[in-house]
């Protein structure tokens, strides 16, 4: 043999936390990356919505309507002479808002309801997934309109509709996560020493159960927001003058054909916005599991 | 195919110095390292080692079934019934793996498409490489079967229908229906219940002697190769470390690492209070020692053993080993013992 | 195999009837009264009474389902239009066709592109043609289907004016509406079939059926790709779901007259009755979209086929 001629590699990594390892392998992902980067934007973006927009997203001004991009208006105005840009900023924090929100009702609600199926089984656990097969059952965007135009409009009402009736997956994806984490060895140890049913399902089942819930949400938040654009893009959600993306292209449809600007830049602040969660929810997911990536 | 004398003069596989690499992201994989390897017509060869020692790939790379990317052949040759493989177009290679090489896998759980039944999978094989119409290669997909110990009418089941043991009697079946020359078994009953290894060994036991095939046989259980093969061939890191005739080998082996295996195996007739255990961890594939792969393990290991890489030497009787120090020691003066 | 058909055909009427009972919850926890909204604002108190009587609004709200779901199995009424004061069934029957055939042209245009580039994609991992594809698929999951709807009108109706921006009724003017529904579906079953083929072509399977010599073209197709296509059916279920939810964005683009055009003005009308109604026959339809690619499945997939021998 003429001897190995590969030089001699870095020693071994260092050992990382679990978390520090998982954003490591997600740096390794330049779409991931893209996407959380994006997202940090445009959280900050809601966050200083009034320190950064340079005009009121409601101030109207009929001497400027239908403008196009200029030094004064970057993104033109709309049908009330009101700054695109200035909107879309404050939309930023509405659909992140609805977004951050529906879902963490989904998973409150949804999640306690896996976790209860899946720990205790038997006949709890066949009535709560009945009840969820029924509601899956219902396509997700219809149910949420159903609900939507039960509750009536309004910023509320349209959290709870998109988050209820995204619910149902986190209570299936919880509970079988509950139901493998359950037979695992280091559960029954907890049980032997005593441990009371709430105390494993908080100390132990849930944060091993994180990763699956950690992506669903990521994506859940694309699918939330997306959902809550379409809800007031039919007018079920948002009402004007709140500068919701969804409604702004709903407002801005009736002059596509004069004035497309005024649904260009809301609609591709949507897509932009749900293209960066899924990137981070993908490249989340591969991170996570390595297992699913070679 | 006729039955044919033993012996180096008529070797049915010979492969010289195969390299196999796989090249990944994070380093190169020196899986198969100029390897040389025999099989004479007829013979039972067993091919031991550690996992990741490259069994597997080596006999991937004789079918030309490595994963490419990122598997590479980097150099040698595999000399089979007189010609080159490595030289052969996929084209002609197609009609020689299931026709004159067919291979065993290790898991009979997976190694049957889940979507087909088993006549359709056995008789995929025969209409392959024989002439013959759909309808007979049934019949004859049946009479492989039966011949595996399977009752006919269950030929149009479905893999999920079969035990483990019954899978892996359905795969010996598809590996035989064209009577092969070369039969490469990867463990073939490492993921067997116990009971069921002794009777699929059996099996393949007679069938070789029926059909009467070659075989090289991958395993790491040194019992296995006691009780079926003819010749041996201990792999490290790589690298053949040593070839002999059975007898000859376990009777007297070189190679420290060949010792080191021997004396991990319990035996009953002595009673050992523990068993000695080869030290250290097999190398990262990515990162081989330098010299011999195997110095930093060995007893046996001089400062050189760490500089060149030992060449294989003949120790009389076709028994040949890839360590300097051991070689010299038996030319030196025989016997010059453990 | 009849046993299995059985067993879920049976097994859908609970899902039905449960679909129905959060359908009609909801619009009885919705805010108006039902008498005022047929009779009018002039009705009587005692006018309204009788209807509340007659209609049996005043029963307790197990029995007023009981009626609700027992009239809707019998006679096909699930009650009538505020508006139109027409039965809600005849409005629906009346636009589900154009649904229907909305939803259906967007899932064979997301089959037909979607399976063969996720096939493609998975043969060459990595290659150009492969981070192409699912970049783009990536951009069509994130797509808002009723701004594609806009952008398309944009481009092909505003600018270039060579389709129709509305009506469904002419093969070209099907086109556009078809295209903007079958984003979200071509992306999904491009990546579920990509990663579904990823997973099957380096199955232990594949490589017995290189090890006898097989083409790997037959390899591909055959063995690979009827394992592969498991998993992507029950997508295509889903994403049935998902398109029948999203034509009712796509038909209030594209003024399309079917069900779900319907289900936004009645809630802009707040005509609740047809509301409840377009909800519960699209779940309906779902439902029983999802019953047949179960079927399929069990079809193409063995392990159940050969359970129900």
């Amino acid at each position: 043999m003429a001897g190995s001629t590969e030089s001699a590699r870095p020693p071994g990594r260092a050992k990382r936390g679990p978390a520090m390892e998982v954003f490591f392998r997600l740096k390794k992902s330049p779409l991931a990356m893209f996407g959380l980067v994006v997202l940090l934007a445009l959280v900050f973006v809601a966050i200083f919505a009034d320190v950064i927009a340079p005009y009121s997203y409601s101030k109207q001004n009929l001497a400027h309507m239908f403008e196009s991009s200029s030094k004064q208006f970057l993104l033109g105005t709309d049908e009330f002479g009101r700054d695109i840009l200035s909107r879309l900023i404050y939309g930023a924090r509405i659909s992140l808002q609805v977004g951050f929100i529906a879902v963490s009702i989904a998973l409150l609600a949804g999640g306690m309801l896996g976790a209860i199926a899946g720990y205790y089984g038997g006949w709890i656990d066949n009535a709560i997934m009945r009840v969820m097969d029924v509601l899956l059952s219902i396509p997700q965007t219809l149910l949420a309109i159903a609900i939507a135009a039960a509750l009536g409009p309004g910023l509320f009402n349209l959290m709870i509709a998109v988050g209820v009736s995204d619910a149902p997956n986190y209570a299936r994806i919880v509970r079988s996560s509950v139901l493998s984490i359950r037979e695992m060895e280091f559960i029954e140890a907890a049980h032997a020493v005593g441990s009371s049913d709430l105390r494993i399902i908080l100390k132990h089942i849930i944060p091993n159960s994180m990763a699956p819930i950690i992506v669903q949400a990521t994506l859940g938040v694309a699918f939330a927001i997306l959902n809550a654009a379409g809800l007031s893009f039919i007018g079920l959600g948002i009402q004007p003058p709140y500068p919701e993306w969804g409604a702004m292209l709903s407002g801005g449809r009736q002059y596509i054909r004069d004035y497309p600007h005024l649904t260009l830049y809301p609609g591709l602040s949507i897509m932009i916005t749900i293209l960066a969660l899924n990137f981070l929810g993908d490249g989340l997911r591969d991170a996570l599991d390595p297992k699913l990536k070679r | 195919m006729e039955n044919s004398a033993h012996g180096g003069n008529d070797l049915l596989l010979d492969i010289q110095g195969l390299t196999i690499h796989y090249v990944t992201d994070s380093g190169t994989v020196h899986a198969v390292e100029n390897l040389n390897l025999r099989v004479g017509r007829g013979e039972t060869l067993g091919f031991v080692g550690e996992t990741g020692a490259g069994k597997t790939t080596a006999a991937l790379g004789i079918m030309r079934l490595i994963p490419s990317p990122p598997g590479v052949i980097k150099s040698g040759r595999i000399i089979f019934d007189g010609n080159d493989l490595l030289e052969k177009s996929e084209h002609e290679m197609r009609s020689i793996r299931g026709a004159k090489i067919a291979m065993i896998f290790q898991d009979p759980m997976t190694s049957l498409n889940p979507v087909m039944t088993v006549d359709k999978q056995i008789a995929e094989m025969i209409r392959l490489h024989r002439n013959v119409s759909d309808a007979e290669s049934m019949r004859l997909a049946g009479d492989m079967l039966e011949l595996v110990g399977i009752r006919r009418e269950r030929m149009h089941d479905y893999p999920h229908q079969f035990s483990g043991g019954m899978k892996q009697r359905v795969v010996i079946a598809i590996a035989l229906a064209c009577d092969p020359g070369l039969l490469i078994a990867d463990e073939p009953t490492t993921a067997l219940d116990v009971t069921i290894q002794a009777q699929v060994l059996e099996l393949m036991k007679k069938l070789k002697r029926t059909f009467d095939a070659s075989m090289i046989l991958i395993t790491h259980d040194l019992g296995i190769v006691a009780d079926i093969c003819d010749k041996v061939a201990i792999m490290y890191a790589g690298r053949v470390v040593e070839y002999a005739g059975k007898r000859e080998l376990f009777t007297n082996p070189v190679h420290p690492y060949t010792i080191g295996l021997f004396n991990s195996v319990p035996d009953l007739d002595e009673d050992v209070e523990r068993l000695a255990v080869i030290p250290g961890l097999m190398p990262d594939p990515m990162d081989l020692p330098t010299g011999c792969a195997f110095h930093p393990r060995c007893a046996f290991a001089l400062p050189e053993c760490s500089k060149d890489s030992p060449d294989t030497v003949d120790v009389g009787d076709g028994h040949s080993v890839a360590c300097a120090p051991r070689a010299a020691e038996l030319a030196a003066g025989k016997g010059a013992g453990k | 195999m009849i046993r299995y058909i059985i067993r879920r055909v049976l097994f859908l009427f609970p899902v039905l009837v449960g679909v129905a009972f959060c359908v009609f919850t909801l619009l009885y926890i919705t805010p108006g009264d039902p008498a005022r909204m047929i009779l009018g604002d002039m009705a009587t108190e005692e006018a309204m009474n009788r209807f509340r009587q007659t209609e049996g609004l005043n029963d307790p709200f197990l029995v007023q389902f009981g009626n609700y779901v027992l009239k809707a199995v019998t006679k096909g009424d699930i009650g009538r239009s505020y508006v139109t004061k027409r039965p809600v069934m005849h409005e629906i029957m009346q636009a589900f066709p154009s649904t229907l055939k909305l939803a259906a042209f967007a899932m064979a245009i997301a089959v037909i592109v979607g399976i063969p580039c996720g096939i493609l994609s998975a043969i060459k991992q990595y290659s150009f043609f492969d981070v192409i594809t699912m970049i783009f698929a990536m951009i069509g999951l994130s797509m808002p289907v009723f701004w594609l709807g806009l952008l398309l009108i944009i481009l092909f109706s505003v600018q270039l004016k060579w389709l129709p921006s509305s009506g469904f009724d002419t093969f070209k003017s099907m086109i556009l509406p078809s295209v903007a529904l079958s984003a979200q579906a071509i992306s999904m079953v491009t990546r579920m079939t990509r990663s579904s083929m990823l997973e099957v072509i380096r199955a232990d399977y594949i490589r017995t059926a290189r090890s006898k010599g097989q083409k790997e073209s037959v390899v591909i197709w055959v063995h690979a790709l009827h394992n592969a296509l498991i998993p992507v059916v029950t997508i295509c279920g889903l994403q049935f779901g998902a398109l029948l939810a999203g034509a009712i964005l796509t038909e209030s683009i594209f003024a399309i007259p079917g069900v779900g055009r319907l289900m936004v003005e009645s809630i802009k009308a707040r005509d609740y009755p047809v509301v409840q109604g377009a909800v519960l026959f699209v779940a309906v339809a779902f439902s029983i979209v999802n019953l047949l690619v179960d079927l399929a499945y069990a079809f193409i997939n063995p392990r159940i086929k050969a359970q129900y021998k």
